[in-house]
């Protein structure tokens, strides 16, 4: 997945050692996870999570990430059958033909009073942006519907509110930033507005109306999608070594 | 009607409860609010004292939300109450006490997945853990293929036989292949709870939204995506925020017209599409305790379209006698402390409720069965693990041992299917469920699947622009397949009713 319009924050160095107190345990769970054919001890898995804690907030927090393009405006409650209908879900989304197919139905599902999400022919969306209002996402544990939204070249959705599971699945993968606006935004911006999303400053500019909105901050999620997701991000961190 | 108190005290017990004691006898910072109350976070210090176990990972899955600060109280009470959701995940991750808001790492009981989540989460487990890598229990990964099932789809069935080789790959010790008629159950939820998966106290998560369904079993169960269940398959953990819980009290003597989807289509209709959203839902009282099992599934079935995290009804002798030669697994059942703190609690009289419906696009969409009746319908469909149950098609065949219009019938799990050919259904002088079925003129049941629930592949069944009452859990647009379809969502009674006028009726039509 291309991440272009994303500028990277300085990660701690892989050298950190995970955790003064448990050396011992941190590296068997830096071994046994590639290796793994046995269950990391919850220890080892405290080990990890001090890491993370022990590292400096600044690192831990948040995203520069700027993402400039057209928004694509629907309203509350766009649920996962509308982003990805349930037929296209035999696609599996780590064979890469098929990802980029999900890609190309994202937001098929879509009742016709929103427009074209993907032009007619197109494979992609020219819409770097999705303003939504409440309960974005909301629906099935499917993680093909923030997969067929980043695979379609969205890089965040701007939404009142999310629905836990895709919100959750966003981070996993690290397709895109689940931003929440503070208050309602999707009523004040038209689809084709060119828009700038700014992780850093918080806000979200409409070039075309001129209105800048305040968004809520991205926090520990924001390194996790900088990084690709949770698995790149264990590794960037280098709580799990490079994969063989 | 209906009753609604809140408790506010018990909201205030909630927030100064939030409090979170440190070895030196202070108290660590509140950080600011989480989605629901202040979110701790345990502020490591690079001193000999700070230990592992206190520090912990801040929230990465969840959006962080900045409400206004709640002061938490002076007096420092540490909280040792705790809801039955805290309790089976403080002792997933082995921790004695924990607050709404803290990151847990939990181990988990049962991984389950099926043929639509399982080809990705395989692929996302071997390539982050190796090609060869193995599953951290071969007894805990639970795969049923259930979804796109009985297609010709090619890649529906190239995606079973992914699950198929994976199986024998890893050696996994359930797998219920459709091939073997002797093994296969059917709807993964129904088939967890029959074949013993789900036990009271412990951790199960599956790739599907509906796996709170197990929550009936006094578990903590929820739906997770590829890439959680991929690391969960290598670990055999899983990072989750713990929610807070909002207690439903279910009073009264339930009317024989009123069946348990009717009550959580209440509740939904009460709290909205995302009143519980990133909580737990306890479901209590006097009509809980004389509910069945089947009952109970209903209820935590759809916990989700309200945004729930879980949804949970503490065991009890039915559950344990539910259990019963279903399960050698010994298993440690909780219930919340009488002095938990819940964020929220409802109480209903059933007594007083009446059936009803979610009319179109949406599951809070509440309407009254009987203001519907105008309705004219095309199709009923009686199925999905929400309404396809053994009991739902008894409910069903009882009310519809009369007459019909057009119904479709497809039903959730094998022994379910072998129910409705050998259960006599009460009050139709001895015949079966089939039987009435096909008597009163609906389709042949047919083999277990899901498909027609959320519109699978392009030759299932009912993918059509139609007006449907259905007793499955969702009605968005688009959801069985035709953007333009209408879905009432409704109680098997509702749905049977229904399927013999050919409106939406209540089914005190029929019903005495």
């Amino acid at each position: 997945m291309a991440v272009s319009t994303v500028v990277m924050r300085a990660l701690p160095s892989p050298g950190i050692a995970v955790s003064p107190a448990s050396s011992s345990s941190s590296s068997s769970f830096s071994s046994s996870t590639l290796s793994c054919s046995r269950g990391v001890p919850l220890a080892a898995a405290a080990a990890l999570s001090s890491h993370v804690a022990n590292s400096s907030s600044a690192d831990q927090s948040g995203s520069a990430a700027t993402i400039h393009g057209r928004c694509f405006v629907v309203g509350d409650n766009i649920d996962t059958d509308q982003i990805i209908p349930a037929e296209y879900l035999t696609l599996v989304p780590s064979k890469p033909e098929e990802y980029q197919k999900l890609g190309s139905y994202a937001m098929i599902g879509l009742p016709a009073k929103w427009g074209r999400f993907i032009e007619e022919g197109k494979s992609k969306t020219e819409y770097k942006v999705v303003i939504g209002g409440a309960n974005f996402g909301c629906g099935s544990s499917r993680e093909h519907a923030p997969v067929a939204l980043g695979a379609a070249g969205v890089r965040a959705v701007v939404a009142e509110s999310y629905a836990r599971i895709f919100f959750r699945n966003s981070v996993a993968t690290g397709e895109l930033y689940p931003v929440e606006s503070q208050g309602r935004i999707c009523d004040e911006n038209k689809t084709g507005d060119y828009v700038t999303v700014d992780l850093e400053l918080g806000t979200l500019v409409n070039h075309t109306t001129g209105k800048q909105y305040a968004l809520k901050p991205i926090g520990e999620a924001g390194p996790v999608i900088d990084a690709g997701g949770i698995f790149a991000y264990a590794r960037k961190t280098g709580m799990i070594p490079a994969a063989a | 009607m209906a009753t609604v108190a809140t408790a506010a005290a018990a909201a205030a017990r909630h927030n100064a409860a939030l409090l979170v004691p440190k070895g030196d006898g202070g108290n660590l910072p509140v950080l600011d609010s989480g989605f629901f109350g202040p979110r701790v976070a345990f502020v490591p210090e690079f001193s000999p004292t700070c230990t592992q176990r206190n520090a912990s990972v801040r929230a990465v899955m969840a959006p962080p939300q900045l409400q206004q600060q709640r002061s938490p109280a002076s007096s420092g009470i540490v909280k040792h109450a705790l809801t039955a959701t805290e309790k089976i995940l403080a002792r997933a991750s082995e921790k004695t006490q924990l607050v709404p808001g803290e990151n847990v790492w939990v181990k988990a009981d049962i991984l389950m997945t099926h043929d639509v989540g399982a080809p990705g989460t395989i692929g996302i487990f071997k390539r982050e853990f190796g090609k060869d890598a193995k599953v951290w229990d071969r007894e805990k990964v639970v795969l049923i293929p259930d979804h796109y099932i009985f297609t010709a789809d090619e890649r529906a069935n190239r995606n079973v036989d992914i699950l198929r080789e994976f199986a024998l790959e890893q050696d996994i010790k359930y797998f219920y292949d459709i091939k073997d008629r002797s093994n296969f159950r059917g709807v993964c939820h129904v088939a967890l709870a029959q074949e013993g998966h789900c036990r009271p106290g412990e951790v199960l998560f599956g790739t599907d939204s509906h796996t709170c369904n197990a929550g009936a079993f006094g578990q903590f169960a929820t739906g997770i995506g590829n890439t959680d269940a991929g690391f969960i398959m290598g670990t055999g953990q899983l990072l989750i925020k713990v929610p807070p819980t909002l207690r439903f009290v279910l009073d009264g003597e339930m009317p024989k017209h009123l069946l348990t989807k009717d009550l959580i289509l209440q509740i939904i209709g009460e709290i909205s599409v995302a009143g519980a959203t990133y909580k737990a839902m306890e479901f209590v009282g006097s009509a809980v305790d004389k509910m069945t099992m089947e009952d109970r599934m209903t209820l935590c079935n759809m916990v989700v379209e309200a945004g729930a995290k879980n949804g949970v009804v503490p065991a009890d002798s039915t559950t344990f006698k539910y259990l019963e030669g279903k399960t050698s697994i010994p298993y440690e059942p909780v219930s919340s402390d009488g002095a938990a703190s819940f964020l929220q609690e409802y109480r209903f009289d059933v007594s007083k409720l009446e059936p009803v419906v979610a009319k179109p696009h949406s599951p809070d969409n509440r309407g009254l069965a009987r203001e519907c009746k105008d309705v004219k319908i095309d199709r009923v469909y009686i199925g999905s693990c929400t309404g396809g149950k053994t009991e739902d098609f008894l409910a069903a065949a009882e009310l519809m041992a009369i007459s019909v219009s057009s119904t479709f019938v497809p039903n959730d799990n094998l022994l379910v299917w072998l129910d409705l050919f050998t259960l006599p259904v009460p009050g139709a002088e001895g015949l079966t469920c089939a039987e009435v079925f096909t008597k009163a003129g609906c389709d042949t049941p047919t083999a277990p699947s899901c498909g027609a629930c959320l519109g699978g592949p392009q030759d299932t069944y009912a993918r059509m622009n139609e007006i449907c009452v259905s007793t499955t859990n969702r009605n968005f647009p688009g959801r069985m397949g035709n953007k333009d379809a209408q879905i009432y969502l409704a109680s098997p009674y509702t749905a049977a009713a229904s399927a013999l006028t050919g409106f939406v009726t209540d089914p005190r039509e029929f019903l005495s």
